[in-house]
């Protein structure tokens, strides 16, 4: 059985993780974006999310109070000690599925903090309300875009109507609550994820309706990430993204 | 050696509204609102600031800014601690401090209750270069986080927004 300090760590890393994981695959962006205006904006929100990352893995690190900084839980931990949603981790693939991604982790995320800033917890509500103000331009970009591309040409239609199929299966991990959910719920730090799939398919489903795309459907729902159990695609993430620390532990700046 | 009880947490707050914002030079950390507070202890002084966005690249150099700053006055015990709230928004600034945004060429931020967030390119914002209000919203992402691009229909010059937030 988890303690309270525990399940605030464990809930802590996830929100980290998911930002962190995100915030690198965006990066990835970098210098390749279709226009130019569209690599400012990929890497802006991947700045974002960066630092929303190094907030929520902070204040982990303090919670945890073993003397680790963010840098030791980005760059240290193993695959296995990551709980990120699988949804963040999967490949940018072209520039539909980019957007088609970006549109359902951020109607996710727009929620989510909105709903997180009524935590009890005055260091997640903070965070929560400062990450709010940012994810509801990523939200607004993602929607214009998918409406730009559903009701563009066939080709851009086709493929972003593809990634959403592709993609569906792994929404319903984003709504999967675990042990540390049901300690911290009963303390108002966490949020029930129940109440926001309704507002969240609500939304998903006007803005794909508005932009000529069918809902898609999937025939059952990927999970793992709340176990530390993830797709291929996290080990090669993480082989870039902690090489330097793992080749030169330790060194600074 | 100069002792702590010399200064006062109104005159160190003086020493550090001179320090800027290292992306936009003619505003100062406090005019900006990511100064909070000065809290003066014993042997030490703590400052809090808020950034503006949580990726924001400034923050460490403010942070380095901020340390140097205390320590010419011969403070040697700085610790400078981030707070999240209440969130940093852009309805802090004075209008006073968007007139000099303004003349730096960069069109100060709206009220953040004008953001339409269904028809973003609805707002009104005018060119800081002509004043004109023809002007059209290119991208919600432009050269550092917290601005938009946009460019003037009527002297046809691209500028930048600062984002209401
Ligand atoms: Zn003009």
């Amino acid at each position: 059985m988890m303690n309270k300090q525990e399940a605030i760590f464990k809930y802590l890393v996830r929100l980290g993780d998911c930002a962190l994981i995100h915030g690198h695959r965006l990066s990835e962006w970098c210098s390749r974006g279709p226009i130019l205006e569209e690599d400012l904006a990929l890497t802006n929100m991947a700045l974002d999310n960066i630092g929303r990352a190094q907030a929520f893995l902070k204040y982990a690190a303090e919670v945890q109070g073993n003397g680790l900084s963010e840098d030791d839980l980005a760059y240290k931990r193993d695959e296995r000690a990551f709980y990120n949603n699988l949804l963040t981790e999967l490949p940018i693939g072209d520039f539909a599925f980019t957007i088609a991604k970006q549109l359902l982790l951020s109607v996710f995320e727009n929620i989510q903090m909105q709903a997180l800033c009524k935590s009890a917890d005055a260091t997640i509500a903070g965070i929560a309300a400062k990450s709010h103000k940012e994810v509801r331009y990523h939200l607004t970009h993602a929607r214009d875009w998918t409406m730009r591309l559903g009701k563009g040409t066939l080709e851009s239609n086709t493929r972003l109507q593809q990634a959403f199929n592709q993609l569906w299966m792994y929404t319903g991990e984003l709504f999967e609550m675990y042990e540390e959910d049901a300690i911290l719920n009963k303390q108002g730090i966490a949020i029930d994820l129940n109440e926001l799939k309704t507002p969240y398919y609500n939304t998903i489903t006007s803005i794909l309706n508005d932009s000529n795309i069918k809902m898609p459907v999937a025939d059952y729902m990927q999970t793992g990430s709340r176990k530390g159990i993830h797709t291929e695609y996290l080990g090669h993430i993480l082989s870039e993204m902690q090489y330097l620390q793992r080749a030169y532990p330790d060194a600074k700046w | 050696m100069v002792s702590i009880h010399q200064h006062t947490e109104e005159e160190i707050l003086e020493v550090l509204s001179e320090i800027c914002d290292p992306e936009i030079p003619v505003v100062s950390i406090q005019e900006m609102g990511i100064l909070r507070d000065v809290i003066l202890q014993d042997h030490s002084c703590q400052v809090i600031i808020t950034p503006t966005y949580t990726g924001c690249p400034a923050m460490g150099i403010i942070e380095e800014d901020i340390k140097s700053a205390i320590k010419n006055i011969g403070i040697a015990n700085v610790e400078v601690t981030t707070t999240y709230n209440p969130a940093w928004t852009t309805d802090w600034m004075s209008d006073e401090t968007k007139e000099k945004l303004r003349k730096f060429g960069i069109a100060a931020p709206l009220h953040s209750g004008c953001m339409n967030w269904a028809q973003p390119q609805s707002l009104q914002v005018h060119c800081p270069k002509c004043n004109s209000i023809h002007t059209q919203l290119i991208s919600q992402f432009g050269s550092t986080a917290c601005k938009a691009l946009y460019k003037c229909k009527d002297c046809e010059e691209p500028f930048d927004y600062f984002k209401c937030h």
